[in-house]
């Protein structure tokens, strides 16, 4: 840390100018993404009350804590509001809201307004959400199956796919806003091959965004038209095919879980290159993998389909393109590993949450390869190891790396330093009680227990006690980071330019927190990105 | 509660011990590399520790050979994986020939089941072992999704169409039948068991059940009930085409496409008659749409299959 003397920064982002008008008619990207930010706090919270439901119910085999249509709308509305109102924003739209255009040397994004208006579609979608909840709930499942969505179900699911529909085009802006602020806005001097890898996967991300959006809103119109004016789309009583929206619906929500995983490979090659001061082990391997990942991404959608009927041979193709994403996915862990060879590797908080981001994403990303693989997919899929799997890329990697970056910038974001020993304290809880969550999960998914079961045979209990017994810790990990870093915001220590002695615009050319066009002289940038072995470090 | 804790399910049929082992492989690769990455990453950041607050890491940039080489490995090791899979999964794709036939029906929510010869059971199914079984599955309403766990397979159960999985029971023991595919407020009730008997059991048991004719026999008496067989004439005479040795065979259709006349082009012949026309004739059937349940079709379908092609007049029949 560093011993310098810090003053309270001039005018920052956070103070100038003042009042409540000032923040929600704001055009600053910074201020947008403290609106997010705030906002997929909440939705995160209400989306872990509906986990706690879930736990609480599977302690005991009986069904005996709530009846059958709760337990299903607890699960579905878990799976609703993190998936699109949390882990879809959650990167891009706060850390990648607030560091795309400081990281190539911009005042701003391409489009304010448009960034404002896509938060405002967001929380319009959100409280649309609400209102399902409010109106009856939701019992399809997050994947809104038909026919059971659109003959079967008796809940508010018009609504609720109207709020994933809504909250969709925030996405969609957001992808485009990054996009061409990307192509259109570096700085002299930044070159392709000079950018910080975050922004390559963030330009991956949207990518995604951009193309695969629109597919999921599609699917949710023919699914409202089918459900509310009886359009003959998917119920094979009039003509339909079920298994259709299966494949519409996951040529979106595959690559969905690109968008929830890239930005947080993006935010983790920032991390390993600052707490090791050290260049990128293969920067171009690294960068094109992201895109790698993101375009095989739209691939492989019917390995969600390996017993849905699909025919066998589409089955084969799914399978084998799937085992190719394991490859850039193998290089990016490889090439973070080898960074650290020779590095000077620091053990402040960021570091905790970087390594724990590695052992989780490891687990997740291996057990994709078991369900990639046909025949054991048989046996597993739609069971609890597929809950795991997903759980260990989704909460485990992402989330992982959202906190490790929010830890990472929160001096820059917020000016203000947090109590480093609970922020290590909070990285271990919510490794062990994450491990101790969903490892079980992959025993039970083997041993035959289907997902969405409000009540099981008893021989899956113990099993299931060591889960509930988990989310308590991960949930007090969660808890207690919410808590003190709430208390930095008033009482933290001020934070310097750059406490990490980390490379990059953000840290070298920036006060803490930024003043509201971030640079007070234009950027010339004139060397690669993390070229620590290059220069002095300047440190605080 | 069990005091035992297991980490398989039983493994009573011919597939399950191979899915163990291509589970237990993949595990053991994958254990090897995460033990791998995660000592080197403990090792570096021990043995790279920052000494002084100025220090920075050494000016390396990468090293395409080793990167090469960790891009070839992953690749090689999950073609492995997806050959080993693949093969397992077209086993699973291909039930024998001389299996015998039961018909599962799934509806909101419980499992129908009727064997061959006729006897029903509701939530139970009764097998022999050493005989391989093809499941014809249906649904009533909604998917669902059979998932037999000591057999190690599973297949959707979709409306609008039949699907199809085998197993040959290795072991006398009753097991777990789930419903896998979310169906509703039932969902986890929608479970049942396999018992699996020698072969005499079997028999006995088939003995003591009320049959209520076989499958064909129901069929067969649906096909004049519903008045299929008035158009549908063994002759060729019919307003129909007739139907003798129909299934399996290459059917063309009024717009000339060429169709294989399987389990899913009777179904949909039978529910959603418009749909494919043959060729030579007029789309003039009616649709038996909410005439015929589920179980109904399956018998249909299965009189159709025994209904075998005449021997050629004149010619040597075979």
């Amino acid at each position: 840390m560093t011993t310098a003397p810090v003053q309270e920064p001039r005018n920052s982002y956070l103070d100038a100018p003042h009042g409540i008008a000032s923040w929600l008619l704001t055009k600053d990207h910074k201020r947008i993404a403290m609106l997010y930010l705030i906002s997929i706090t909440i939705f995160f919270a209400i989306g872990g009350l509906f986990a706690l439901g879930i736990r609480l119910e599977l302690l005991t085999p009986k069904g005996d804590l709530v009846p059958g249509d709760t337990y299903n709308k607890l699960f579905t509305l878990h799976g609703v509001i993190m998936i699109f109102f949390f882990l879809i924003p959650s990167i891009p739209a706060t850390l990648g809201n607030f560091f795309v255009p400081i990281m190539v040397g911009a005042k701003d994004l391409a489009f304010p307004r448009i960034n404002l208006l896509s938060w405002y579609l967001y929380v319009i979608g959100g409280i649309i959400a609400l209102a399902a909840v409010a109106g009856g709930g939701l019992d399809t499942g997050w994947t809104f199956y038909t026919p059971y969505s659109t003959q079967a179900s008796q809940t508010s699911v018009t609504l609720a796919a109207m709020a994933a529909f809504t909250a969709g085009f925030s996405s969609i802006l957001t992808g485009f806003n990054f996009i061409v602020t990307i192509h259109r806005m570096r700085a002299p001097g930044l070159t392709w091959f000079r950018l910080p890898l975050f922004i390559w996967a963030q330009y991956a991300t949207s990518l995604v965004m951009i193309l695969g959006t629109p597919v999921i809103a599609i699917t949710l119109t023919l699914l409202m038209a089918e459900r509310s004016l009886g359009f003959p789309i998917f119920d094979p009583k009039i003509g339909g095919d079920p298994v259709l929206f299966q494949h519409l619906f996951w040529f979106y929500s595959h690559p969905a879980v690109y968008i929830m995983i890239l930005p947080g490979m993006g935010v983790v090659s920032e991390l390993v290159a600052s707490i090791s001061r050290k260049q990128i082990f293969g920067y171009a391997f690294v960068a094109f993998s992201s895109l790698a990942i993101a375009i095989l991404g739209f691939l492989v959608w019917g390995h969600h389909l390996f017993v849905s009927s699909q025919s066998i041979y589409a089955g084969l193709v799914f399978s084998i393109i799937t085992m190719l994403v394991a490859v850039p996915s193998a290089v990016k862990t490889f090439n973070w590993a080898a960074t650290m060879y020779k590095g000077a590797i620091t053990w402040e908080s960021p570091t905790y949450w970087v390594i724990g981001f590695m052992g989780l994403f490891l687990i997740g990303g291996l057990t994709g390869l078991f369900l990639a693989t046909l025949g054991l997919d048989i046996h597993l899929t739609d069971t609890y190891f597929v809950v795991a799997h997903f759980h260990y890329i989704m909460v485990g990697g992402a989330i992982m790396a959202f906190l490790g970056g929010l830890h990472f910038w929160w001096p820059k974001m917020t000016g203000r330093m947090y109590p480093e020993p609970l922020a290590k304290a909070s990285a271990i809880l919510v490794f062990v009680g994450f491990n101790l969550t969903f490892f079980p999960q992959f025993l039970l998914g083997y041993l035959g227990m289907p997902r969405r079961y409000h009540e099981y045979p008893p021989e899956f209990q113990v099993l299931n006690v060591a889960s509930t017994g988990g989310a308590t810790i991960l949930g007090l990990g969660y808890g207690l980071c919410l808590v003190y870093l709430l208390w930095s915001l008033k009482k933290g220590q001020i934070a310097p330019a750059n406490p990490w002695g980390a490379k990059g615009l953000e840290w070298e050319k920036t006060q803490s927190p930024p003043t509201t066009f971030n640079f007070d002289e234009d950027v010339i940038v004139t060397e690669p990105a993390y070229n620590y072995a290059g220069t002095k470090v300047h440190h605080g | 509660m069990p005091t035992h804790f297991p980490l398989f399910p039983p493994t009573a049929s011919t597939v399950a011990v191979e899915m163990d082992l291509l589970y237990l492989f993949i595990t053991a690769v994958c254990a090897f590399f995460a033990i791998l990455v995660v000592a080197v990453i403990a090792f570096f950041t021990i043995k790279y520790r920052r000494r002084t607050p100025d220090a920075v890491g050494a000016d390396i940039h990468g090293s395409l050979m080793l990167e090469l080489t960790w891009t070839f490995i992953p690749f090689v090791l999950s073609m492995v994986m997806f050959g080993w899979g693949a093969s397992l999964f077209f086993r699973l794709a291909s039930p024998p020939a001389n299996a015998m036939e039961l018909f599962v029906v799934g509806k909101q929510w419980m499992w129908k089941v009727q064997h061959p010869e006729g006897v029903r059971e509701i939530n139970e199914m009764h097998v022999p072992i050493g005989r391989p079984v093809r499941v014809t599955l249906g649904s009533e309403d909604v998917l669902h999704d059979y998932f037999i766990p000591a057999f190690r397979v599973k297949m959707d159960a979709v409306p609008g169409k039949v699907t199809t999985l085998w197993f040959e029971a290795t072991e006398v023991g009753t097991y777990h039948i789930f419903c896998a595919e979310y169906c509703g407020t039932k969902h986890s009730g929608m479970i049942g068991q396999v018992i699996v008997m020698t072969p005499q059991d079997y028999e006995a048991w088939l003995a003591g059940g009320k049959s209520t004719g076989t499958a064909v026999q129901n069929g067969e008496r649906l096909f004049t009930d519903l008045a299929c067989v008035t158009c549908h004439k063994p002759d060729s005479t019919g307003r129909g085409p007739s139907l003798l040795g129909v299934f399996g065979s290459t059917v063309t259709l009024t717009d000339g496409r060429k169709v294989v006349a399987d389990e899913n082009y009777l179904r949909e012949s039978i529910m959603n008659s418009q749909a494919k026309i043959v060729a030579g004739y007029q789309g003039i059937m009616p649709t038996f749409q909410g005439m015929v349940t589920e179980e109904n079709l399956l018998q249909l379908i299965a009189y159709i299959k025994t209904l075998k092609p005449a021997a050629p007049a004149g010619g040597q029949g075979k």
